[in-house]
């Protein structure tokens, strides 16, 4: 069988970025049919009725997002979360550079959907070749009469346009997505008010991660009960895995969802096992967001719901690989870097905490901490949970607690 | 449906306006929740996280919609996963809120401990230190030992200026932005930003000069820690050192309530001086807020300048001499005078203009008084159609109106300025007319830029379309349409660009917009509905009650006979005609209105400093400054408030009414007065407006809202309580009887051939008190020549240009631009320049 979303990696579909190869390949057809059949309720209901959920890492429900944004006449938009920014994460760059048409067509639809009239691509500012090249192909969709007025003749009008932004992780967030969109400084606001109801320029807005709205145009073409006969009940269809660290075959894949951790990392399909013969260790399923997870834990389904009991969860599927040479401490310390750097600082549990763990965990690292230090390093954690504005602060804490937990030894031989 | 919700908060039940915030409703019953980033004047932001609380709400089934019951058929609460933050959760129908549970104990302590993890601990030095949210928060919830290694906190810079009035310490700096969001928000002088991210987050100022706002100082008072401090203050004295009076400021005619904060000091021989002043809370006049100009401006009250003791001139020598000789002979002076002639500033008290009139009516018997600037007309018209008892402009919202003619209040009176944009902002149509934009235009609903010359005309037009129903579709249709028809209507007018005679009719002329019946009620007599005048200085008002005016005596009686108004006097002391001229709080000869003192047999000055004029006296009396003594002003509402001595008199002086009172007293105007309080009894039998007042009265509070001071002063930042008086609006005639429409002379307007030159008002321009302000000086306005390119073919920006009118001669610098219409130059920083004149130009070779 061929992919769903990287679509580009089947034979003869190479050049899929260009609108011409795309388009003969069925590209553009799930517009048609939108515009041609559907009302925007019943697009609503068919991707609500698939499952789809957000591929960003937080799951919400993409059909049940649309559907809030309020039912009246007036400025809407349709914002792309391209900010790709989780480390070990490199699914929607590939899509963007590859596969851009069926981001562009699933974005139309959600457009089309909601009642937008303008779309806007919110790229990481290190994509620039990536953007380039979906700007070109805005360019030729623009010609095509496929974005803009009366879409493939229809009643159905929208803009489509893309903005860079400056290097920061938090800006991954929407409401700061947002913020940093309409040129403000990218921090996060207090929801509510949600986007759907007040967004990008106070006007009810949707943002949805890249490879969400990739997954639209098939969703259209195939129906609701084709998407959910993949994966699992709860979790259903596809979602791209990342596999990067110590593993024999990194690069994006296309899984199913439901598939375990071991097979994703050991199965000649994918990561192919640990190279150089050395032994597994650790596992952050969710980049640095994610609490790290063990071999106990391999076995678990790939679902959003998988490891809930791991303590651990599925986030943007974005699997660093370690292996038995691994200093944790040190793992957790420069996780603990990257978020203490991408704070935003508006919050003061998140802003003041991270900084704080950052000092506690480096003091334990170059060998001057003490026992304390590892208790202070914990409460720290402990008194950041739950007590942020945004959810960047509860990941913040992951890398220190879940490195705790599982390799206590680890920080203890590094105390004095 | 009801617009109040009902909640429980730790047991207490309340009844909210929906819309609430918890932490704000919890304040309304004395609950209190700590708080460092919500304002409640400030839009919530939910950042600092202090004010973390359990909150639940009724839950519903979902089938049916039906509450749901606990056994004891209680509602069930669902309180969620973990605290919510109070300042931005909204009220809602059944909410229970906890306060004092361990969770939201132990959270405070938590959010304590990282507010501290990077903070100096500099209490001993910090000006905030006795003051301080976060000293007070840490010793009621806080953890007592720190975890955190001194060695290891940010360090970052300590002394940064943000402008010249400003300074930051970055270190202390908790990042809550209230600062920021109160340019953005409440100034909309978006000059302050954050810079940077995580704990590396810093204010910065985006303007160039620094920190480039009338607001700057509001920022120190709510910064919720020793962040933000002012250039006069900062390590200057500690809080609890200091002693408060309440004052008014007596610098515009808004009359912001203040706080004078004193201190005893070795350099003033160990008499209190003032250290800073700071808002007090007045919600219907200045809310929480001051201007700068406010707020710096008192320093001439300690000017080594000031004059200590009564003058006389003795053989071509002024000389100290007693209080006793000097007012013995200006006694006689007067009295032998051939004709005497009385004129007085605009800042003076009720009481000295009352004993000032009492002096000239009574003893002297003579009609000759006038005000020093008389630049707009319109106190007797404001009499009968001001706006109403009780108005306050933070009602007028949706629905309503204002507008606002000849007037740049940014410049004249800030915080109106302030008030007329919020209100805008709530919803209320503004309209603007003026010769150019101004910072009101662009909050405006309909801009309606007139040339000066046709200000008055576009008023009458838009008042006569507003009395018929017209089917016209132009801007001027459109601004009498929303005007006529909004539930509330206020006016003010000012007289940028106009002419005395301008003013008057266009007082007239609103207040006929104003009586307009729209289904049967005409905008004037009832609350928040009338004519405001921007009158240039603080008691213009009160010298219009107190009938310092040729024509008019106290309570806007005609006097039967007409006295010399100041041209009259000018040109009496330069022909001879004049004998005698008595000066209190002006400086006639400083301002340009005279060239010398003429041919003046007798001057006699009343002043604070040895101004142009003084320096030709023959008699010279101290006067007290306002902030050493009391009285009342009267603003541009009509409210009378109270202001109390701050600090001991300077030297010999007096307060003016008393000066006036003892020299009335040798000249048979009756028994000198003794008490401040006791004049104000007898100006009240006079001025019958004033009937029922007294100091008393005028002394008396009320609940306001939010509540400030005391423990409560992280919430609503430094500004103090009001416990020292409210004071009162007098009722204009139309609140108790009806008012007929005014007649209009013929429109007159007479604009001479040439150069049109329009006096723009600055705040910071150069005057005799603001002079004195250290900390504003280099804020001061620099004198400008704004023409259009059109106007400006032989000049070019920079240049520097001799502008000569018939009575001024001033240098400016030449900005070329098309803010000002063809034929039109606009004049700023120049003081002593009224109504209209032709300018002629010359360049002036580098």
């Amino acid at each position: 069988m061929g992919h769903i979303l990287l679509r580009h990696r089947d034979e003869g579909l190479e050049n899929l970025h260009q609108l011409d190869v795309y388009r003969a390949n069925g590209g553009y057809d799930a517009l048609k049919k939108v515009l041609d059949e559907y009302s925007k309720d019943e697009v609503i209901t068919i991707i609500r009725d698939s499952n789809l959920r957000g591929r960003g890492g937080a799951g919400f429900p993409a059909g049940l997002k649309w559907g809030f944004i309020p039912k009246v006449d007036g400025d809407k938009y349709v914002v792309i979360n391209t900010d790709e920014s989780e480390t070990g994460t490199f699914k929607d760059r590939e899509l963007v550079e590859r596969n851009p048409h069926q981001v562009i067509e699933g974005a139309l639809i959600a457009a089309y959907a909601i009642g937008a009239k303008q779309i806007y691509n919110y790229f990481r500012g290190e994509f620039m070749s990536a953007a380039f090249n979906f700007e070109e192909a805005l360019q030729e969709c623009y010609a095509a009469g496929l974005i803009g007025e009366n879409i493939m003749g229809s009643d159905f009008s929208c803009d489509f346009s893309c903005h860079y932004g400056a290097g920061a992780y938090i800006c991954g967030e929407e409401t700061a997505l947002l913020n940093s969109l309409q040129g403000d400084l990218g921090q996060p606001w207090s929801k509510p008010p949600f986007p759907a109801v007040e967004g990008l320029y106070s006007k009810p807005t949707v943002v949805n991660n890249t490879e969400t709205l990739a997954n639209v145009p098939p969703i259209i073409m195939n129906g609701a009960d084709w998407y959910k006969s993949m994966g699992t009940e709860r979790s259903a269809g596809i979602k791209i895995v990342c596999l990067s660290g110590h593993i024999n075959k990194p690069g994006n894949y296309e899984v199913e969802m439901g598939t375990s951790y071991r097979d994703i990392l050991f199965d000649e399909k994918y990561g192919g096992g640990i190279p150089n013969g050395k032994k597994f260790k650790a596992l952050l399923p969710s980049g640095g967001s994610g609490p790290v997870i063990v071999d106990d834990a391999l076995d678990a389904p790939m679902t959003y719901e998988g490891l809930t009991e791991h303590g651990s969860v599925m986030g943007s599927a974005s699997l660093i690989v370690m292996d038995e040479t691994v200093d944790m401490v040190w793992a957790a310390m420069k996780m603990i870097h990257f978020f203490r750097h991408e704070s935003c600082g508006k919050c003061t549990p998140c802003r003041e905490g991270v900084f704080w763990m950052k000092i506690v965990i480096d003091r334990i690292y170059n060998g001057i901490g003490t026992e304390k230090d590892i208790k202070t390093l914990e409460s720290v954690a402990n008194q950041i949970q739950g007590n942020t504005l945004c959810a960047l602060g509860e990941f913040a804490i992951n890398p220190a607690l879940a490195t705790i937990r599982h390799f206590p030894e680890e920080y203890r031989a590094k105390i004095k | 449906m009801s617009d109040l919700v009902t909640l429980t908060i730790d047991g207490t039940e309340l009844s909210v306006p929906k819309g609430t915030r918890v932490a704000d409703a919890a304040k309304s019953v004395g609950i209190d929740i700590p708080v460092f980033c919500h304002h409640p004047k400030l839009e919530p932001v939910g950042a600092c996280r202090m004010c973390l609380v359990e909150i639940g709400m009724p839950m519903r089934d979902r089938a049916t919609g039906e509450p749901m019951l606990n056994e004891d058929g209680s509602p069930k609460i669902n309180f969620g996963r973990g605290l919510q933050t109070s300042c931005t959760a909204v009220v809602g129908e059944g909410m229970v809120v906890h306060t004092d549970t361990e969770a939201v104990t132990d959270v405070r302590g938590t959010l304590l401990e990282f507010q501290l993890v990077n903070h100096p601990l500099d209490c001993p030095i910090c000006d905030k230190g006795g003051e301080c949210p976060l000293q007070n928060l840490v010793m009621d919830h806080g953890k007592m030992e720190s975890r955190v290694y001194f060695e290891d906190k940010r360090r970052s810079d300590k002394h940064v200026s943000l402008g010249d009035l400003i300074f930051l310490d970055r270190e202390r700096c908790i990042q809550c932005a209230r600062c920021i969001r109160f340019q953005d928000e409440v100034a909309d002088d978006r000059v302050l930003q954050f810079h940077n991210r995580g704990v590396n987050l810093e204010i910065v100022t985006m303007s160039d000069p620094g920190f480039d706002s009338y607001w700057s100082g509001n920022t120190t008072d709510i910064c919720p820690v020793g962040a933000l401090t002012t250039a006069d203050f900062r390590f200057g004295a500690r809080p609890w050192e200091m002693t408060p009076s309440a004052s008014i400021c007596s610098q515009c005619a808004v009359g912001c309530n203040m706080t004078v904060n004193t201190r005893r000091e070795a350099r003033s021989g160990g008499k209190p001086v003032i250290k800073r002043i700071l808002p007090r809370q007045n919600e219907a006049v200045n809310e929480l807020w001051l201007c700068d100009k406010g707020r710096f401006t008192h320093d001439y009250v300690a000017s080594p300048e000031r004059l200590t003791s009564p003058m006389m001139r003795k053989d071509g020598e002024l000389v100290a001499v007693s209080w006793d000789e000097a007012l013995n002979a200006a006694a006689e002076g007067l009295q032998a005078a051939s004709s005497v002639a009385g004129l007085a500033g605009q800042r003076l008290s009720n009481e000295d203009y009352f004993m000032l009139q009492k002096l000239f009516r009574k003893g002297l018997k003579s009609g000759n008084l006038d005000v020093n600037n008389r630049q707009i007309g319109g106190g007797d018209v404001v009499a009968q159609v001001g706006i109403a008892a009780g108005s306050d402009l933070q009602q007028l919202g949706k629905g309503d109106a204002i507008l606002v003619v000849a007037s740049d209040l940014h410049e004249e009176a800030p915080l109106w300025w302030l008030r007329v944009k919020q209100a805008a902002d709530r919803g209320a149509a503004l309209v603007v007319i003026n010769g150019r934009s101004t910072r009101l235009s662009s909050h405006a609903t309909h801009n309606l830029q007139a040339d000066s010359g046709d200000i008055v005309a576009t008023v009458r037009q838009l008042v006569s379309m507003a009395k018929v129903e017209t089917d016209g579709t132009g801007a001027l249709d459109a601004a009498a349409e929303t005007l006529i028809t909004a539930n509330n209507l206020v006016a003010f007018y000012g007289y940028e660009g106009l002419s005395y005679e301008e003013t008057e009719s266009l007082a007239k002329a609103l207040a006929n917009l104003l009586l307009i019946q729209m289904d049967g009620e005409p905008h004037v007599g009832r609350m928040n509905n009338g004519l405001i005048p921007v009158w240039p200085y603080a008691n213009t008002q009160g010298a219009w009650d107190m009938g310092i005016h040729p024509a008019l005596l106290p309570s806007y009686k005609a006097a039967k006979m007409t006295g010399m108004d100041a041209v009259a006097m000018f040109a009496g002391a330069a022909d001879g005609s004049l004998d005698a001229l008595y000066v209190v709080g002006a400086d006639p000869i400083g301002d340009g209105w005279m060239a010398d003192r003429g041919k003046l047999g007798l001057l006699i000055v009343q002043e604070l400093f040895m101004t142009k004029t003084a320096v030709t006296a023959d008699i010279i009396f101290p006067a007290q400054s306002w902030a050493e003594r009391d009285g009342t002003f009267t603003n541009g509402e009509r409210r009378v408030q109270r202001y109390y001595p701050a600090i001991r008199p300077a030297g010999d002086s007096r307060p003016d009414w008393q000066i006036l009172s003892q020299l009335g007293e040798r000249v048979g105007a009756g028994k000198a007065e003794t008490v401040t309080s006791l004049v104000f009894r007898s100006l009240t039998k006079a001025a019958r407006q004033y009937k029922g007042m007294d100091y008393r009265s005028l002394g008396q509070v009320e609940a306001q809202w939010p509540v400030v001071g005391g423990d409560d002063r992280y919430y609503g930042g430094n500004a103090f309580a009001n416990t020292a008086g409210l004071g009162k609006q007098w009722a204009a005639v139309a609140e108790s009887k009806a008012v007929k429409q005014f007649e209009m002379d013929d429109a007159v307007s007479s604009r001479e051939d040439g150069l049109l030159l329009i006096n723009a008002a600055s705040l910071y321009t150069a005057g005799t008190l603001i002079d004195k302000s250290a900390v504003l000086a280099p804020r001061m306005a620099k004198i400008t020549l704004t023409i259009n390119p059109v106007d400006a073919t032989a000049y070019e920006d920079g240049d520097t240009l001799m502008v000569r009118t018939d009575r001024v001669t001033v240098q400016a610098t030449a900005v070329v631009s098309d803010d000002v219409m063809v034929g039109t130059a606009v004049l700023r920083g120049v003081k002593a320049m009224n109504g209209t004149a032709v300018a002629r130009l010359s360049k002036i070779k580098e």
